[in-house]
């Protein structure tokens, strides 16, 4: 197995394009475990950090670009995007310990394709959109249209995510991310859920997206619960039709980490206390309130 | 000779004895230096890797090594075709398939061969081009499917011990053992509240964060240099010179420090195979285990069954008790059935019982010894319905067990009878600790449990040397896995009234040392410290002497004390031991003294434990909020260190009630052989752990230490679990109550007063 | 394959090795540099023994590939203490007898040093949930946690 250290994109995407063979990689929290456990060495191993464009979390005039190969830990250390969107440092937070912090990305976990990615269902109900380097120049996509599967994607053979974009959250605009993990932490989550909601100033939702995550082979987006939010004010009522709709989305698995019984019902609890707390920090962002936290549990 | 029968318990103070230095070994822990089992390379050292059976159970039909061997690098292959035929006992006979399997492979982990290459690279390599034929068999994995009729043998011709008449037919049941006392049908009939439930549990590791390591170094003259991480190098010194068919003393091992041990490092694993490779090679060879092969190939705790019927009356009294148990072995006889059955009731004094125990093989690694061996499977469903009948009663948990509680003259379930022990004042410490009146918040429940251990003497050897400066050297051979380093030189500086930083504590290899039992059975402060005592007043004895010759007057005369010899009516100036060490040459040469002991005296162990959970009514996930344990330490050399004994036991009985467990899919394989899968507590799942320290001293002792190690992991199972049964209002019967399963017992259980 | 020159700095000094492109830097410190206080208890990334600060950021070292060290400025356990004075993570976890088999100590220290690093002033919760990449599995965390929180302290009162 050879090692590269591009400092260009069109370095990086020449190198994949030598050999196919060759992977990408970022922090390598998931590659080298997956070696160990036997999956086969790739032949060349294409380290994106020395990238520049890669690594970093930008403000722009219209929102945000987060490099794909950017150590999580720079997003929860970012206070304004902290501030402005503390589901997704939440979830982008929850991938492993600081150790692994210091190395995972967002780009990673996504690209990864494991179903119970923490970083993506925020991605998903913010509407991010990856920037995709290939031969032919780039190419930008929805997040939720990245992962296939398991450990599958849309990115065609020497393809990789260069940057993520995000929208600035409209005023009256929180979003939050739950798990429900064994313990407190160093666990892959049996559900997440992550929440984005819009209030207008008498408290009526105008926009809601839901998304879950470790109940389907992919991120779930859950349009009847989002349909059960848009005009209505957050009661025990619309958290109730919330938790069933999150429910009946579920497409989940039995595995060691968790059974189909206890994951629909997981999926529906995280589900209305995801949207509660995103509401309540789209109401306290109206009122300059600080965010409260979510996060693991 | 036998512990000193002088017992210091009854002495004014103590200087040294009960106080907190930092530890001799300390330094070198905290910059990096201390070296462990993987840490030692030797000059042309090969690193080894071993080939394990990917399936539970099947036939060896052959293995070729042909193109492993011809691979660049590759210096020698081992099979079960380099060891000789087993011998000895069966238990030795089932070590050594364990070590290398044979005909068949019984687990997945199963050694089927070993590999040393010039790198780990290599070695790897290698163990996939080695080709073994297997002929897979049907497996059994619980003590359920494996006592069922018809079920598939491990090994054809087990009859089961223990049963009268003996049957006819093999069986998966190893072995059967019965306890009893009085007349069942009496006190149940006697009875008038009775509570029957099963509980079950599952398989556990000990998790000890290093894994094994070994390095052999085997020379042409036919002798071997062992480096190992174990919890005791003359153990590793017989079990593997079984293995490899070699009279022990053939064999030198070194102990390296150990990354945790909680009796799972007790046996061999990688020990004869690096011999063995390292004689093939004719080069030293390093072998290392992944953390998978630690969870696979590995002695777990068993996974256990148990059935219990228990009766009390109005009057607060348990009348009778009932316990069918089956603790899963693995794959080769020898859970900890015994023991577990003996401690079962061993708090209480019961009239009527009987327990009835079985040792059942399944397609499983052989388990191991785990900290206080089988007592805290027995003790779940002992202290849960301890708990409810309890409840049922009315009574205070603790005062039902205060009323029930054994003490210092009744006789154990087992036959002796107990000395002093201390459990009641274990009971009153938590009965009396302000978190047991402490109030609870919204979806939280308190639990109680208690439980016992016996803990062990056994053969242990010290060496003290007075060196030239008149400081000590404390030389024992009992590897040091929680601070007895410290321990010993504490009591070596009591004994011989010098500084403890004057005494320089040693465990040293098998050859400059005699036998050590192992560090397990919570006894080597007790059994290797009393050798140490013994030691140091052998050589108080010769410094008195020589202080008399320097004086010319007779021994009697001489008094040692505060570290200095003196004569009884003060005639003489006082001779400091560092004096009497400088003129050694002239009063009889350097002083040192051995002594070596089969401990007797040794103190039962109590703990009693007060838990908090908080149960997320939604999600079924548990979180400890507040913990205190009281366990008797009969007297704390160094309380820290005990201290640190309970709050280790105790979290890792939470990790046990909580999350971790053995998974195993359809085909027999483990399906978490991680540690990101098999979940032991992080820091973030705990509160601090209150650890009280109760004193009776043991009488056996001369400090009135008993073991401390074992005991404080019975009780957390049950004293989780009743928790969790009071704040939920269900009652929790098997292990782990993750939160799937507390959530099911939320929704469908249930619900109780 | 030819093995590659690596060249970076361990513990204050220019340090060089050699290394397989695949070798975990884990690997490369034990075997090639000598640093065996740089621990494996799983080679995924789970228990945290191995950590050391990789330009001053905590990482698992098994899950750095060797290659990526070279420029980079590495500190292990060996390089906490000043020379023979202990670092006041090291004193306390003396002082409170916070190990017991001493396996993970060197990833505790690592870690904790870039806890109290980043938080002088961390919460006994921050400190729980700083660590808690770091498994012990003989102290239950008790001593553990209060050894960072006396050595926070000290350092803090050492700095007014």
């Amino acid at each position: 197995m050879r090692y590269f250290a591009p400092t260009t994109v069109e370095e990086a995407v020449g190198l994949l394009a030598e050999a196919p063979g060759r992977k990408v990689f970022a922090g390598a929290t998931d590659v080298i475990p997956q070696m160990r456990a036997g999956r086969p060495e790739p032949d060349g191993l294409v380290d994106l950090k020395h990238i520049d464009r890669l690594v970093g979390v930008r403000k722009t005039a219209t929102g945000w670009v987060i490099g794909a190969a950017t150590p999580t830990s720079q997003l929860t250390g970012n206070a304004e995007l902290s501030a402005e969107f503390p589901g997704l440092c939440e979830g982008a937070g929850l991938i492993g310990s600081d150790q692994v912090q210091n190395r995972s990305s967002l780009g990673g976990n996504l690209c990864n394709a494991s179903p119970a990615a923490d970083s993506v269902p925020a991605m998903v109900v913010n509407a991010m959109r990856a920037v995709i380097a290939s031969g032919g120049g780039t190419r930008t996509v929805a997040v939720q249209d990245v992962p296939t599967g398991p450990g599958r994607t849309t990115l065609a053979p020497g393809e990789f995510v260069i940057e993520f974009e995000l929208d600035s959250a409209p005023a009256n605009t929180g979003d939050a991310y739950l798990r429900l993990i064994p313990r407190t932490e160093m666990d892959i989550a049996v559900v997440g859920a992550a929440a984005r909601i819009t209030l207008d100033a008498s408290g009526t939702v105008t926009a809601a997206a839901l998304a879950l995550g470790a109940v389907a082979p992919t991120v779930v987006r859950v349009a009847d619960a989002e349909s059960a939010l848009v005009g209505k004010a957050i009661d025990d009522d619309v958290l109730a039709a919330v938790a069933a709709a999150a429910s009946a989305a579920c497409n989940p698995i039995d595995d060691k980490r968790g059974t189909i019984t206890y994951r629909r019902h997981v999926a529906g609890v995280l589900a209305k206390r995801a949207v509660t707390i995103a509401a309540e920090r789209a109401r306290n962002r109206a009122s300059g309130t600080p965010s409260t936290n979510g996060g693991s549990h | 000779m036998t512990i000193a029968d002088d017992p210091a318990t009854t002495l004014p103070g103590y200087k040294w004895v009960g106080t907190r230095p930092i530890r001799p070994d300390g330094f070198d822990k905290v910059t990096g230096r201390a070296r462990f089992g993987a840490d030692l390379t030797l000059a042309g050292m090969l690193e080894g890797a071993v080939l394990r059976s990917p399936h539970a159970h099947a036939r060896i039909v052959s293995i070729d090594t042909t193109k492993a061997l011809a691979l660049p690098g590759v210096k020698a292959i081992v099979t079960g075709a380099d060891f000789p035929e087993p011998a000895g006992n069966p238990t030795d006979q089932d070590m050594c398939r364990n070590a290398m399997a044979r005909e068949k492979v019984l687990y997945e982990g199963h050694v089927v061969a070993a590999v040393a290459a010039t790198s780990k690279r290599i070695a790897r390599k290698a163990l996939d081009a080695i080709e073994v034929q297997y002929e897979v068999l049907p497996h059994v994995m619980t003590v359920d499917e494996a006592m069922a009729p018809g079920a598939v043998l491990l090994h054809d011709g087990m009859i089961t011990k223990g049963m009268d008449p003996a049957p006819t037919e093999p069986s998966n049941v190893a072995s059967r053992v019965v306890y009893q006392r009085g007349e069942l049908d009496k006190g149940f009939a006697d009875a008038d509240v009775i509570v029957e439930r099963t509980f079950t549990t599952k398989p556990v590791h000990q998790g000890y964060i290093e894994p094994h390591a070994a390095v052999a170094d085997t020379t042409p003259d036919g002798r071997s240099t062992v480096w190992c991480s174990s919890q005791g190098h003359f153990a590793m010194r017989a079990y593997s010179a079984k293995v490899l068919g070699w009279d022990p003393s053939r064999l030198k091992v070194i102990p390296a420090e150990i990354g945790g041990g909680f009796g799972g490092k007790t046996t061999i694993y990688l020990e004869p195979l690096a011999v063995r490779l390292s004689q093939k090679a004719g080069r030293p060879v390093r072998m290392v285990m992944d953390r998978d092969e630690v969870f696979m190939a590995t002695g777990p705790a068993s996974a256990s069954k148990v059935t219990i019927k228990m009766g009390a009356n109005k009057a607060g009294e348990i009348t009778a008790a009932e316990l069918w148990m089956a603790y899963e072995a693995g794959a080769y006889p020898g859970s900890a059935i015994g023991a577990g059955s003996m401690t079962a009731l061993a708090p209480y004094n019961i009239p009527h019982f009987i327990i009835e125990g079985f040792d059942v093989v399944v397609n499983k690694p052989r388990v191991y010894s785990y900290r206080a061996p089988g007592a805290p499977q027995s003790a779940f469903a002992v202290e849960s319905v301890v708990d409810e009948l309890a409840h049922k009663l009315g009574i205070d948990p603790i005062d039902f067990r205060l009323q029930n509680a054994v003490e210092e003259g009744m006789q154990a379930p087992y036959g002796p009878k107990y000395q002093k022990i201390g459990f009641k004042e274990t009971l009153e410490a938590i009965k009396h600790h302000p978190h047991y009146s402490a109030p609870l918040g919204p979806n939280q429940g308190r639990g109680v449990a208690a439980g016992f251990w016996f803990n062990a003497g056994m053969n242990s050897s010290a060496v003290v040397h007075i060196n030239e400066d008149g400081n000590a050297t404390v030389v024992t051979g009992s590897p040091d896995i929680g601070g007895s380093r410290a321990s010993m030189a504490l009591m070596a500086a009591e004994e011989l009234g010098i500084d403890y930083n004057r005494v320089r504590p040693v465990v040293a290899d098998t050859e400059q040392v005699g036998f050590n039992d192992v560090t397990g059975g919570s006894r080597v402060t007790l059994a290797t410290g009393a050798a140490v005592v013994d030691a140091c007043r052998k050589v108080i004895a010769d410094l008195r002497a020589r202080a008399a010759k320097t004086w010319d007057v007779p021994v009697e005369q001489v008094e040692w004390v505060d570290g200095q010899a003196q004569h009884v009516d003060g005639s003489q100036p006082p001779l400091s031991l560092a004096a009497i060490a400088k003129g050694w040459a002239r009063t009889g040469g350097p002083i040192s003294a051995a002594a070596t002991l089969n401990a007797r005296g040794v103190g039962a162990g109590f703990s009693t434990q007060l838990v908090d959970v908080e149960v997320d009514p939604e999600t079924g996930h548990t979180s400890v909020v507040r913990y205190t344990t009281a366990q008797d330490a009969g007297r704390a050399i160094h309380p820290s260190y005990v201290e640190g004994q309970l709050q280790g036991g105790v979290v890792q009985g939470i990790g046990w009630a909580l999350n971790e467990e053995y998974i195993y899919n359809a085909d027999g394989k483990m399906d978490n052989p991680s540690f990101l899968d098999y979940r032991i507590p992080v820091a973030s799942d705990l509160p601090m752990i209150d650890a009280v320290i109760v004193e009776v001293p043991n009488p056996g002792h001369p400090y009135g230490v008993r073991g401390v190690g074992e005991v404080g992991i019975v009780p957390p199972l049950a004293a989780v679990a009743n928790a969790v049964a009071a704040a939920t209002h269900r009652r929790f019967t098997d292990l782990p109550l993750s939160p799937p399963r507390v959530l099911d017992g939320i929704l469908n259980g249930t619900e109780e007063s | 394959m030819a093995r590659r020159l690596i060249n970076c700095v361990v513990n204050g000094d220019e340090t060089d090795f050699l290394c397989e492109d695949g070798d975990s830097l884990l690997d490369s410190l034990r075997n090639e540099v000598g640093l065996t206080g740089v621990k494996e208890g799983c080679g995924t990334g789970d228990c945290g023994a191995c950590s050391v600060l990789l330009n001053g950021r905590v990482t698992c070292s098994c899950l750095v590939f060797s290659p990526e060290a070279d420029g980079a400025t590495i500190t292990t356990v060996e390089g906490l203490a000043d020379g023979d004075h202990l670092h006041p993570l090291q004193e306390c976890f003396l002082e409170g007898a916070a190990l017991q088999c001493g396996i993970c100590t060197p990833g505790f220290l690592v870690a904790a040093k870039a806890l109290l690093d980043a938080n002088p002033n961390p919460t006994e919760s921050e400190v729980r949930y700083g660590l808690a990449g770091n498994l012990c599995r003989c102290t239950g965390y008790d001593k553990i946690v209060r050894a960072v929180l006396e050595a926070a302290a000290q350092m803090r009162e050492a700095n007014v």
